[in-house]
């Protein structure tokens, strides 16, 4: 199973927003291992959510560990079948280790975006 | 001519000014394009109102025809169609129809179907003639209304135009003085309404247009607002006081200059220097 985490630049802390986050934390479970990817909708002009979503779907992931998301990414991950579970703290490795000892909750409270609010 | 009036925030005095100069005018045509929330129609009242549906093209994906190609996803520069399992998906809310997904959609998979997002509103007060864009709440953006509201008024040209333009300097108002001749900034005197202003100022320098303020809310003593008009050399098209029965009247919805002379005469004043500012 491969564990999505969106990640601060300095590769260790989670970043509280999934549609721009500047990385995703790709973990696979079968390999026990990581690999870091671009979040190519980090400056987006709008759709972030949707963007990144799609990117975390296109790198097979089943589960994504985020404090919050939005309605956009959440609906789109959804379709993808990928599920949410709301990450503690800041350290992305001790998430992965909570989630994999069954220690995280499923995300429910999906916040309704801050899209739009630069006046387009 | 077409004046459209115009602040920096919301609050400021731009549905005074805009009504009750449309109102002195006689014979003119008064549109609110705050269509987040229109207010211009409560001091109007007009009558014989009619309304029109304002609708919006929005994309919808023919899943047995999608191949999953994503050039669609990889056109959206808005980020509105992801693809999930080999078939496209639309995000309404964040699509702005412009129909580039149906042009590069290899499969003729794509076709438009048509939401309502608002209304205008049109009737008549007076001799002035009231039309007011409406958006639905929940919508993300008004601009598909103002289009309609800029585009009824081009269809019927009239001597005196008054366009009351959204609070700010987004798409929403740059849309909104397209076609203006002149525009009014109004002010407030504080140190907040001079940051206010200056955006506004920007903008329609930005956009070449002719422009003069008009300080609302004022008291004795120092007027920050004054004061950087003053250093920008910005006409000052008017002053109107911080008025107890004006605030009483206003909040009534009551239209000042056509109940009080000394608001008639201050609404005339302003009117005459930006007709003879359009005549230069």
């Amino acid at each position: 199973m491969r564990i999505a985490v969106p990640v601060e630049e300095n590769e260790k802390e989670i970043c509280p927003s999934f549609g721009r986050t500047p990385l995703f934390y790709i973990f696979d479970t079968e390999t026990n291992s990581g690999t870091l990817i671009e979040n190519d909708a980090m400056n987006a002009p709008g759709g972030a959510g949707i963007k990144a979503a799609q990117t975390v779907i296109d790198a097979k992931a089943e589960v994504v560990l985020v404090p919050r998301c939005g309605e956009n990414a959440a609906k789109t991950l959804e379709a993808g079948g990928v599920k949410l579970y709301e990450s503690v703290g800041l350290s992305v490795e001790e998430n992965i280790q909570a989630f994999l000892d069954d220690k995280l909750a499923v995300l429910t409270d999906i916040h309704p975006g801050f899209h739009g609010h630069g006046g387009n | 001519m077409k004046l459209a009036v115009l602040s920096g925030k919301g609050g400021t005095g731009k549905t005074l000014v805009s009504v009750n100069l449309a109102s002195v005018a006689g014979n003119a045509a008064y549109y609110d394009c705050d269509v987040e929330e229109p207010n211009g129609h409560l001091f109007f009242k007009p009558e014989n109102v009619t309304e029109k549906t304002v609708f919006v093209k929005t994309p919808e994906i023919d899943a047995d025809d999608c191949i999953g190609c994503r050039k669609c996803a990889d056109f959206c520069k808005f980020n509105a169609i992801a693809v999930i399992g080999e078939k496209a998906m639309v995000f309404p809310d964040v699509c702005h129809p412009c129909g580039g997904c149906m042009m590069v959609c290899p499969q003729n998979a794509i076709f438009e179907t048509e939401r309502p997002i608002g209304k205008i509103a049109q009737g008549v007060s007076e001799d002035v003639t009231v039309t007011s864009g409406i958006l639905n709440m929940g919508e993300e953006s008004g601009v598909p209304i103002i289009r309609t509201l800029l585009r009824d008024m081009k269809a019927n040209p009239n001597d005196f135009t008054v366009i009351d333009c959204p609070p700010g300097s987004a798409c929403v108002v740059m849309e909104s003085i397209i076609d203006a001749d002149f525009c009014i900034l109004v002010a407030e005197p504080t140190v907040f309404g001079v940051h206010n202003l200056n955006m506004v100022y920007e903008l329609v320098q930005l956009f070449g247009k002719p422009y003069g303020v008009v300080l609302n809310k004022c008291l004795d003593g120092e007027n920050p607002a004054e004061v950087f008009c003053t250093e920008h050399n910005i006409p000052i098209l008017g002053r109107i006081p911080f008025d107890a029965e004006l605030g009483r009247l206003n909040s009534n919805s009551e239209i000042v200059s056509r109940i009080d002379e000394k608001y008639h005469k201050l609404f005339t004043c302003i009117l005459r220097q930006v007709k003879e500012a359009v005549q230069q």
